[in-house]
């Protein structure tokens, strides 16, 4: 396996979905690879990173709304 | 996450089913940012995206009397969402140009790899450096990595979207947006590629090798 088809297969490798053959050579590439053992930490990092993201505001007036919407929702169907 | 509610879903159901108000109002405080990021990878700007997502709590309050709870509630809401996003998205595209990108590039351009000629052909060039730990945390690498994401083909945004930002797991993630496992998987691995790519880029330009 070389890197350039290492790059490919880290998504498949990190949701287990790699043929267990595979695996192995994916692993034992890793152990002489320096390259492909940062590739991966820095997926790992991005996925880490994608996942702190949190503009957890709703846009202003939003929320009104919705309730307006509910409380409609509520009274049409009695 | 906060909220005063049970968080187990059957419970917030029926307290929904109920008219219940403060129950209703944690559920949007909790998935309404979520359905406007996921509305937003289809659409070709924010105020479009709070539409569709109004839209589809009309859809979800519609329907919430027969849902039955046999898929789990987010994840049908969150389906509604981005059937509501696609079908607002291909009506705009009508009149908005959108630019699909390279769907199909590599994780990995090429020529960061030696060529046939090259006794290790496929070897890395020259190998990438590890991200910067200390900048990993600043809200100007956080930029990059929206920006990044922003920039995304629409189906790549929405399924980072759905699995890395909002957390849900491959098989949720199907379920909402109506792809195959290997499908979803793919465009999984293009948009993580994109924005590691992008990231790589931000770290380079401004450390300096």
């Amino acid at each position: 396996m070389t890197c350039k088809e290492l790059v490919e297969l880290v998504t498949d490798y990190l949701e287990g979905r790699l043929p267990d053959s595979q695996v192995e050579e994916f692993d034992e590439h890793l152990t002489l690879c320096e390259g492909c053992v940062t590739y991966i930490d820095q997926i790992r990092a991005t996925i880490d990173l994608v996942g702190s993201v949190s503009e957890d505001n709703l846009p202003p007036g939003a929320a009104d709304a919705l309730l307006a919407e509910f409380r409609d929702w509520k009274l049409a169907r009695g | 996450m906060a909220t005063a509610l049970p968080s187990d879903e059957s419970a917030l159901l029926m307290a929904l089913k109920e008219g219940d108000e403060a129950a209703f109002m944690s559920l949007v405080a909790d998935c309404g940012p979520g359905m406007l990021r996921l509305a937003r990878a289809h659409v070709s700007s924010d105020a479009v995206a709070e539409e569709v997502v109004q839209e589809a709590w009309v859809g979800i309050l519609r329907g919430i009397d027969r849902f039955e709870g046999r898929s789990a509630l987010k994840t049908w809401m969150f389906r509604i969402v981005a059937n509501t996003a696609k079908t607002r998205g291909v009506r705009e595209s009508r009149s908005v140009p959108f630019s699909a990108g390279d769907e199909d590039a590599p994780a990995v351009e090429p020529d960061r790899f030696r060529g046939p000629e090259d006794r290790y052909t496929g070897g890395w060039r020259s190998f990438p450096e590890p991200f910067p730990e200390q900048r990993l945390a600043d809200a100007e690498t956080r930029d990059v990595a929206l920006t990044a994401i922003a920039a995304l083909p629409g189906r790549q945004r929405e399924v980072i979207t759905v699995r890395d930002i909002e957390g849900f797991s491959a098989e949720e993630t199907c379920n909402a947006l109506g792809l195959t496992e290997t499908n979803q998987r793919v465009l999984l691995h293009r948009a993580r590629s994109r924005v590691r790519s992008a990231l790589e880029h931000h770290f380079d330009a401004a450390g300096g090798r």
